[in-house]
């Protein structure tokens, strides 16, 4: 089944952000901080203000007092409060890339040339960047507060400290996982444009959760939701990172208000690299206690996530999850878990594809082949043998702590998959190839098995309209960011109102086109999305009875709708689309709040050249769960794309402060992402074998799941290929001068 | 400075500021926006764009620079209603997900198959390694591109 | 990051080329494929007054192949490289080494003499120009000087060019046939700058010893060096094991790599070693 979008994306008519143009529209650039902490004495603006051309130049003080700030969307908790971010900086800069002004010009040329005439006196003062001393708290970022410490949140399960006094094998480690992040390829922007007369403020260039946005920006300006309109253009992805509220998503409406022009604002690269969410850099001191025949009793420690300088709009889920995910699809029935959020002068982190699920992977799968290598087991028994099984379903992970939360693996066969994976990655013929020197590089085989976590909460919309040419028009508050949700909801959308697929189109993502709507995140958009379309479908085919009922002369139990056409009893029948001579419409709201969780495994095959360093990665097979597929395709195009996202994390990609907080790696040269020739030979596979109890498509979000796995799949490839010389890694990335310092 | 260029085979004229990139004349002045920028530094080619028969990064061109020269772009590729068969290969092999990287996979691919039509995996995997793609992964790409040359095989020379 | 603003001036002869050197001073630069340069506006990490085109000078586009050696005029790009029939016999290790530069797309526009007078110190170009002997042709106000490669290169990103001189044309000495040689570098990715890399070549005499030998490092230091210890265990040798060995270590101590936040000194060093050894290996058969 083709997508609907590729026509146009194909053809180059795509319309992203940066094709929309308005008449008389200025071009905003953004003045960043070039320190990583410090006072603001003063910022000279006046000669930029003076250039030619520069309409405008925007700093704090011209935004009221209080400061605007950007509040928590999920989970707003009074601990992370003093941590939001002001949408310009005031008083103080805490990390390289803060936004100290908005400079708005006739062209993008003389905005960026004003910049030069910026001028920033910032008092510096020492940069915390590691967590030594964020947590010494010598130095803090917010003063008020006190310390560096955001919250720490603790994952308990059972009775950890009895398991691990009794345990007959224990091992403690510590990992860390390096600061990457999603890097889609289309910069962050928008257009804005404000209707004086109307009172009216249009925004292009929504994403992800477009309503919530809304509400945060009505907010902002003092202005209600009805007088916002967000409209989603193309998306040239997000992978958690875009679409959420940023102070551009404020500066840049707020600019076209105060100029009564429209404003267009593009990002370059290298402030996408300064400004766009950071992730994944965690500490992880952790222990694991098991009897001495393989089965895990217990998992205990501590973790520290670099949260950056300031807590936004996804507040702690990522730490929280690293907690709470730690244990994955085991069965692990004692856990004290503990995680922190520190702050830190560097960009702030926020979600990524499986945020917190990646790290907390890497760490649990090592130490089960740390402790199969140490009983002497065999690692793909020792999965086998505490994976969680099928008839312990639903099965309660670790609750959280404050804010107690908790949650449940909904169904699964793990066992199943997992068998599975190992056929088809050929286990059985590669593992003689396992720390074996070939052709110069030492091979090594790994495997692994991941829970994924989706369908959060709390509801979306779907209104559906039959028009009075007979076609279906489908609007859900779902956003697109690649994943093909016009032609998901369209597939959706046709199965529930039995009606072809090409006679349905799909609008989403902008605020006119429902009620109101949650968005894409956390591989919600086909389970919520598209349950509420199965909903207002439902409420659609109830109404078109009645209609047809009236017409027809009959009750509207005794109305069968069949392929475009509504029947009555005595053969007497009308197409759906004379029914009426205005639209008929229905909207609906899909509730759920029961998480799903999609699941599986996944193997990798490397050669290590010891002398470089380098990994090669020959081979990758993978297989999922998704309870209920409604697009193969697209779910199969995720998957591979998750797992190259995932070796990128394992084996390139990292964001590097100096000591002076900062950013070294400001250019794609310098943050390396896969390209075509690293890692030709993926090969994935998604199934439906046991749909979710938890809504009615039975389906579990499937857009994140196969980077979960990999740095740990790849961690533990690499140790088995380097078996003969002893190398754990324990960090990431494995990049060649950390693997040939491991060798030594 | 005046300049007078073909674009997609029509001939233009106009007046460019000597440091407005080839990329964001095209975007801006000629409004073909399926040139895409990216990066801006001449890492991610997506903005990728033919110039007399050559495959080129034009946000590491002058507009200035392209006087008297032909370019091909994404929109030249395919007639008005439907796709080349490049285009339906990359739909068939669902080597696109988000769609940003996606003309300059089209324009490059192009390029090398109009000249080398034989080129193998190794070869297509090596040319495209100069363009990134977040979203898919690269294989479908691959896929599509080989799959792509037999209609390039005994083709005449590019529009 | 949009480029700051500047002139723009297309001579049509090497002459009124250097005329607007002259005239401009340091305000104006060269611009030949702009696949260094034009990243390095993008950055605004320079702010020329003229960008001076060289694209329509006459000349300088040639490759010549004869008895004298092979002779790439500056705006040769490097795709021409690849295109050119003779090169692989003429001059193998140039080939192989430019087979490496960047992508696709770059190596449809970036330049012989661009990549020279940038100077990275990791790039192919400045490397095969100073281990194979090269002389570097430019043209002043003052007329043509060559200089030699070995001396051409002074530091990361700096040259000897004085104001006011471009460079016309690299020459390369002729290669015999049975020449020994190989190019190895590491780079994380296909394509990107190397780590570090190695092109090197010796002849045989009639004992089959190796003779001549020229060891040079990309990556390692400040500008692409020749590795003199490292050459010396290999002159007069048989190339066996121990002689590979032997040199190898041997440039791994004659280098002095930069430290930075992709690979630490130590690691440089060994990877030089390494591909060195693997260099020799190759070239030995």
């Amino acid at each position: 089944m083709e997508r609907v979008e590729d026509f146009r994306f194909l053809r180059g008519d795509g319309r992203f952000v940066a094709d929309v143009n308005l008449e008389g529209q200025l071009h905003a650039v953004i003045a960043r901080s070039a320190v990583a902490h410090g006072r603001i004495r003063a910022i000279h603006t006046g000669d930029a203000r003076a250039m030619a051309g520069v309409r405008a130049v925007i700093t704090a003080r011209d935004l009221g007092r209080p400061v605007p700030v950007i509040p928590l969307r999920l989970q707003p908790l009074a601990e992370l409060a003093p941590f939001r971010q002001p949408m310009l900086a005031h008083g103080k800069v805490r990390f390289v890339g803060e936004p100290l002004a908005v400079i708005v010009a006739d062209s993008p040329q003389i905005a960026e040339d004003a910049l030069d005439r910026i001028g920033a006196d910032i008092e510096p003062l020492p940069a915390i960047v590691d967590r030594e001393h964020a947590e010494a708290g010598e130095t803090v970022l917010f003063e008020d507060h006190g310390s560096n410490v955001a919250i720490r949140w603790t994952a308990v399960r059972g009775d950890a400290g009895r398991a691990f006094a009794n345990a007959q094998y224990v091992r403690k480690e510590t990992f860390r996982i390096q600061r990457h992040a999603a890097l889609f390829l289309e910069p962050r922007g928008f257009v804005a444009q404000w209707d004086g007369r109307a009172r009216k403020l249009t925004l292009w260039g929504a994403a992800k959760v477009a309503f919530a946005n809304r509400k945060i920006l009505a907010a902002a300006m003092g202005l209600a939701e009805q007088q916002i309109e967000m409209i989603e253009v193309d998306v040239g992805g997000g992978f958690g990172s875009r679409g959420e509220f940023y102070p551009e998503d404020f500066l840049i409406p707020f600019a076209a208000r105060l100029l009564n022009r429209p404003v267009k604002w593009i990002e370059d690269r290298r402030e996408h690299l300064m400004t766009a969410n950071h992730a994944r850099e965690t500490e992880c001191e952790i222990e694991i206690a098991a009897t001495g025949d393989g089965r895990i009793l217990g998992l205990r420690g501590r973790s520290w996530s670099d949260n950056g300088a300031y807590i936004r709009t996804n507040g702690s889920v990522a730490p929280r999850n690293v907690a709470q995910f730690m244990s994955g699809p085991y069965h692990i029935e004692n856990i004290a878990l503990s995680t922190t959020q520190l702050i830190t002068n560097k960009t702030p982190a926020g979600t990524y594809r499986g945020p917190g699920r990646f790290e907390a992977d890497f760490v649990r799968e090592r130490l089960i082949d740390l402790m199969a290598k140490d009983l002497g087991l065999d690692r793909v028994e020792i999965r086998r043998r505490n994976l969680v099984r099928e008839n312990q379903m639903p099965y309660p992970l670790a609750t959280i702590t404050p804010y107690e939360s908790a949650t449940e693996l909904d169904g699964g066969d793990y066992r199943q998959l997992l068998d599975r994976c190992l056929e088809d990655f050929g286990w059985a013929e590669k593992v003689k190839l396992d720390g074996r020197l070939i052709d110069g590089r030492y091979h090594g085989i790994a495997i692994g098995c991941f829970i994924e976590g989706g369908g959060a909460g709390p509801s979306e919309d779907a209104r559906i309209v039959l028009e009075s040419d007979g076609t279906y028009s489908v609007y859900v508050g779902s956003a697109a960011v690649g994943q093909g949700i016009e032609t998901i909801m369209a597939q959706i959308a046709g199965d529930a109102l039995e009606a072809p697929f090409d006679r349905i189109r799909v609008r989403h993502g902008s605020t006119g086109d429902v009620a109101q709507g949650h968005g894409s995140y956390h591989s919600r958009a086909t389970v919520m999305g598209g349950s509420a379309i199965v909903l207002a479908a439902e409420k659609l085919r109830d109404k078109l009875r009645e209609v047809a009922a009236r017409a027809l002369g009959c009750e509207p139990g005794e109305v069968t709708l069949d392929s475009g056409t509504a029947k009555g009893p005595a053969g007497k029948s009308l197409a759906l689309s004379e029914l009426s001579e205005a639209p008929v419409e229905a909207e609906a709201t899909y509730r759920g709040d029961k998480h799903t969780y999609a699941y599986g495994s996944l193997a990798a095959h490397v050669a290590v050249d010891v002398k470089t360093g380098h990994v090669e990665v020959i081979d990758v097979a993978s297989i999922k769960d998704v309870g209920r597929i409604i697009n193969p395709a697209t779910l199969h195009g995720q998957a591979v794309g998750a797992i190259v996202q995932g070796l990128g994390g394992a084996l390139l990609e990292h964001l590097v402060y100096d000591g002076d907080g900062q950013l070294l790696t400001g250019t794609l040269a310098d943050y390396m992402v896969p390209s075509a020739g690293c890692f030709p030979v993926i090969r994935s596979t998604v199934v439906e074998l046991i749909p979710s109890p938890n809504n009615p498509l039975g389906a579990k979000g499937g857009g994140e799941g196969e980077i979960i796995p990999v740095g740990g799949v790849i961690a533990n490839a690499v140790a088995a290929a380097l078996a003969d010389f002893g190398v754990e890694p324990m960090e990431l990335p494995l990049s060649p001068p950390r693997i040939w310092a491991l060798i030594g | 400075m005046r300049i007078k260029l073909k674009v997609n085979g029509k001939t233009v004229e106009a007046e460019v500021a000597p440091r407005i990139s080839l990329a964001d004349f095209l975007r801006d002045t000629l409004r073909l926006t399926g040139t895409h920028l990216g990066c801006e530094h001449g890492v991610c080619g997506a903005c990728t764009v033919i110039v007399d028969g050559a495959a080129v990064r034009a946000c590491l061109m002058l507009a200035v620079q392209a006087h008297g020269e032909q370019i091909v772009t994404v929109e030249g590729l395919s007639n008005d209603d439907a796709l080349s068969p490049l285009q339906a290969c990359f739909r068939k092999h669902h080597a696109l997900q988000c769609g940003f990287c996606t003309p300059g996979m089209i324009t490059t691919a192009h390029a090398l198959l109009t000249e080398e039509p034989d080129a193998d995996a190794d070869r297509v995997r090596e040319v495209l390694s100069g363009n990134i793609c977040r979203c898919t992964g690269y294989i479908p790409i691959i896929e599509a591109v080989l799959e792509a040359r037999a209609h390039y095989a005994d083709q005449d020379a590019p529009p | 990051m949009k480029f700051p603003d500047f002139d723009y001036a297309c001579p049509k002869s090497l002459d009124e080329a250097l005329g607007l050197l002259r005239l401009h001073g340091d305000d104006a630069v060269l611009l030949a494929g702009g696949q260094s340069l034009m990243p390095l506006l993008a950055f605004r990490l320079a702010a020329p007054g003229l960008l001076v085109d060289l694209k329509d000078v006459p000349g300088l586009g040639d490759i010549g192949i004869d008895g004298g050696g092979v002779r790439l005029g500056a705006f040769v790009r490097w795709c021409e490289i690849d295109r050119n029939a003779g090169l692989a016999a003429a001059h193998p290790l140039l080939v192989e080494a430019i087979g490496h530069v960047a992508h696709y797309q770059i190596r449809n526009r970036g330049t012989v003499g661009g990549s020279l007078a940038y100077g990275d110190p990791a790039a192919e170009m400045p490397g095969i120009a100073v281990t194979c002997d090269g002389e570097i042709i430019v043209m002043g106000e003052s007329g043509e000087r060559r200089v030699a490669a070995a001396d051409f290169f002074l530091g990361a990103l700096t040259t000897c060019l004085r104001p006011g001189e471009i460079i016309t044309g690299l020459h390369l000495p002729p290669w015999p046939a049975g020449r020994r040689w190989a190019f190895e570098e590491f780079a994380r990715r296909r394509g990107d700058f190397a780590l570090a890399g190695t092109a090197l070549y010796y002849d045989l005499d009639s004992q089959g010893r190796a003779t001549d030998a020229h060891i040079g490092v990309i990556g390692a230091a400040d500008r692409p060096m020749r590795l003199a210890q490292a050459e010396r265990m290999i002159n007069g040798s048989t190339v066996n094991a121990d002689a590979i060995a032997a040199a190898a270590e041997a440039a791994s101590r004659e280098v002095d790599p930069m430290e930075d936040f992709h690979a630490p000194t130590a690691y440089r060093r060994a990877l030089v070693e390494t591909l060195v050894a693997r260099a020799l290996t190759r070239a030995a058969g």
